[in-house]
């Protein structure tokens, strides 16, 4: 049923699509900008002749990046680092997830205070590179992947998602002589698929995207994610050619940008609505 | 502890030993990464030397506190700049999403609308370090497009938007704001699809208008979000942000863009001086502790719905 629109009501729709328009050039403007710059002529991108479009198509800069070994090196780095953490994170938030899901189990508070408490408090920056340091983790795969190993909101999520699984199911599965290892691994992580995705596609594109971590335990160069190499040439200018070869400074800049992102952005729309779904999830719980 | 006690835990560490087993290496973990730094805050009262470890580093009391604040010239700055920027943030960047849902929630065309919404989530997903390369990029004074577009639409000579102080915080909060704004309208807008249609039809019957329903309806389904969100803010406020100030702020823009943070990274990490660093650190995280503490008590008093 329609009721005939206000004067005011119609304009405030036109004023809002307007508004919409200039909020999707707004956001698809610089990216566009990156990707039109990383295939121009250098020398057009520094002067200021691009400024939408692509002028004097080369790739050169991309040939450049693809020659140089050590963008190899940080791209299977990052890889590398993603999957054992990914992978780490899921078994180890899931098996402390699903102890915490039992209300009757004794200590189960005690634990949850545990983590909780790391929410409002932690022991920042320097106590945690001396504990990394201590270990003899620096400069190994492991300070990347341990230190960040377990996000309480994640465990808290998954303990939540835990909690809602009916416990038929579960009471079945005992009746029939399964302890609990296999009732975790053969019917409540089948049923957690939905939560496992989204909270391993969150591990995967937070690691994938960290830089920090690096920066303070990684010192050698063939240990390096992609952020890294990023970061040198993008803001500290490391010049990736050799020594006083500027002539593609500009566009190597942005091809660089495209070839890290690239990944992230093919996957984006098959993963996005996990992503939605888990930050539902996240935002129910509090 | 008696003898009945003692067995009746040992009953209870069998019976149920392969879920204490399992919890065993998340227990570790934290430990180990969150519990064992705690306690490594004991160095900010110390002459910690990696040396002598901290049990044999030497006891100084409050002496680097006392360093910060009284002997740094910098202290007062550092601390301004660390809430001013967050202070912004929460001005500009906290309203911007709860506006975005409401104009996205009174678009009419349905394929527009996933249309809007799915581009304006993209930024979110770019890393740090590219919104820090981007801006790097595009602000350059002799490179950059932004410059350029400033000389040849709007005629404006240059700016060195990164060198100049009071450029900072704008380029910090707008673009945190375009990176996070579409993303952070899920939450909402999940808030409003939760609100009950019927009220929107009788307010219809007596006569509301757009306005006043976004007003007393929309707006007011998402305030349990906003409250939410706003302790969550709290609880970051000191830390916020600080990978992104570490990529673009120098030391030209220093007066308003140096944090805490970034200044516990370049003595603690930078300089090695594990103690004084610590100590300014402790001094942030005490604060956002008190924040988020209070920032809650204050919510539950006054609201139904808080943190914990």
């Amino acid at each position: 049923m329609k009721t005939k629109e206000s004067l005011g009501s119609r304009l405030f729709d036109i004023v809002n699509v307007c508004f919409m328009v200039v909020l999707i050039i707004v956001m698809v403007y610089p990216m566009v900008y990156v990707f039109s710059a990383s295939i121009s002529n250098n020398a057009l991108v520094a002067s200021g002749a691009v400024l939408l479009w692509p002028k004097d198509i080369k790739l050169v800069a991309y040939e450049q990046l693809l020659k140089n070994p050590d963008l190899w090196v940080s791209y299977w780095n990052t890889i590398r680092y993603t999957v054992v953490q990914t992978a780490l994170t899921l078994i180890v938030t899931s098996a402390m997830a699903y102890p915490l899901a039992k209300r009757w189990l004794p200590g189960r508070r005690v634990i949850l205070l545990l983590a909780a408490f790391t929410l409002l408090f932690n022991g920042g920056m320097i106590p945690t590179f001396i504990i990394v340091q201590k270990l003899g983790l620096l400069n190994t795969m492991w300070a990347i992947v341990l230190p960040t190993l377990i996000s309480t909101w994640y465990l808290f999520i998954m303990r939540t998602f835990f909690e809602a699984l009916p416990e038929e199911l579960e009471d079945a599965a005992a009746i029939d002589g399964c302890g609990y290892l296999q009732i975790l691994v053969r019917i409540v992580l089948p049923l957690s698929l939905p939560v496992m995705m989204t909270i391993g596609l969150f591990t995967a594109v937070n690691q994938w995207n960290a830089f920090f971590n690096a920066l303070i335990y990684l010192n050698s160069r063939d240990m390096y994610p992609l952020q890294i190499m990023l970061r040198n040439i993008l803001i500290a200018g490391t010049n990736v050619q050799g020594e006083g070869d500027l002539t593609h400074l500009e566009t190597l800049k942005y091809a660089m940008i495209i070839i890290a992102t690239v990944p992230i952005l093919c996957v984006y729309p098959f993963i996005q609505k996990y992503f939605i779904q888990g930050t539902m999830i996240g935002g129910i719980k509090g | 502890m008696q003898m009945s006690q003692l067995s009746r835990i040992g009953y209870v560490l069998m019976k149920y030993k392969v879920l204490y087993l399992l919890m065993l290496p998340g227990i570790l973990y934290y430990l180990v990464f969150r519990y064992a730094p705690m306690y490594g805050i004991i160095i900010a009262f110390q002459d910690y030397s990696v040396g002598r470890g901290i049990l044999g580093s030497k006891f100084v009391g409050l002496r680097h506190f006392i360093e910060f604040f009284y002997v740094t010239p910098d202290a007062w700055k550092l601390i301004r700049n660390t809430i001013m920027l967050n202070v912004y943030d929460l001005l500009f960047h906290f309203p911007a999403p709860i506006i975005l849902a409401i104009l996205f929630n009174e678009l009419k065309g349905k394929w527009f609308k996933r249309i809007v919404q799915n581009i304006s989530y993209m930024p979110h997903f770019l890393s740090t370090v590219v919104i820090a390369g981007i801006l790097v990029t595009f602000l350059s004074p002799t490179t950059g497009v932004v410059n350029h577009l400033l000389v040849k639409v709007f005629g404006i000579e240059p700016i060195m938007f990164l060198g100049l102080p009071e450029w900072f915080r704008t380029i910090y909060v707008g673009s945190e704001i375009w990176q996070k704004v579409g993303w952070g309208t899920i939450l909402y807008l999940a808030a409003i699809a939760g609100v009950d249609p019927t009220l929107y039809e009788a307010s219809k019957m007596d006569g509301a208008s757009r306005l006043q329903q976004i007003r007393h309806i929309t707006f007011i389904g998402m305030v349990p979000v906003m409250i939410i969100l706003f302790v969550l803010n709290l609880g970051n406020f000191m830390e916020s942000g600080f990978e992104k100030i570490l990529l673009i702020y120098n030391s030209m823009n220093y007066e308003t863009s140096d944090v805490i943070n970034t200044f516990v990274y370049r003595r603690g990490i930078l300089d090695a001086d594990f103690s004084f660093a610590t100590a300014v650190g402790l001094f942030q995280s005490i604060i956002g502790f008190v924040l988020v503490v209070a920032a809650n008590r204050i919510v539950r008093k006054y609201s139904e719905t808080s943190l914990w």
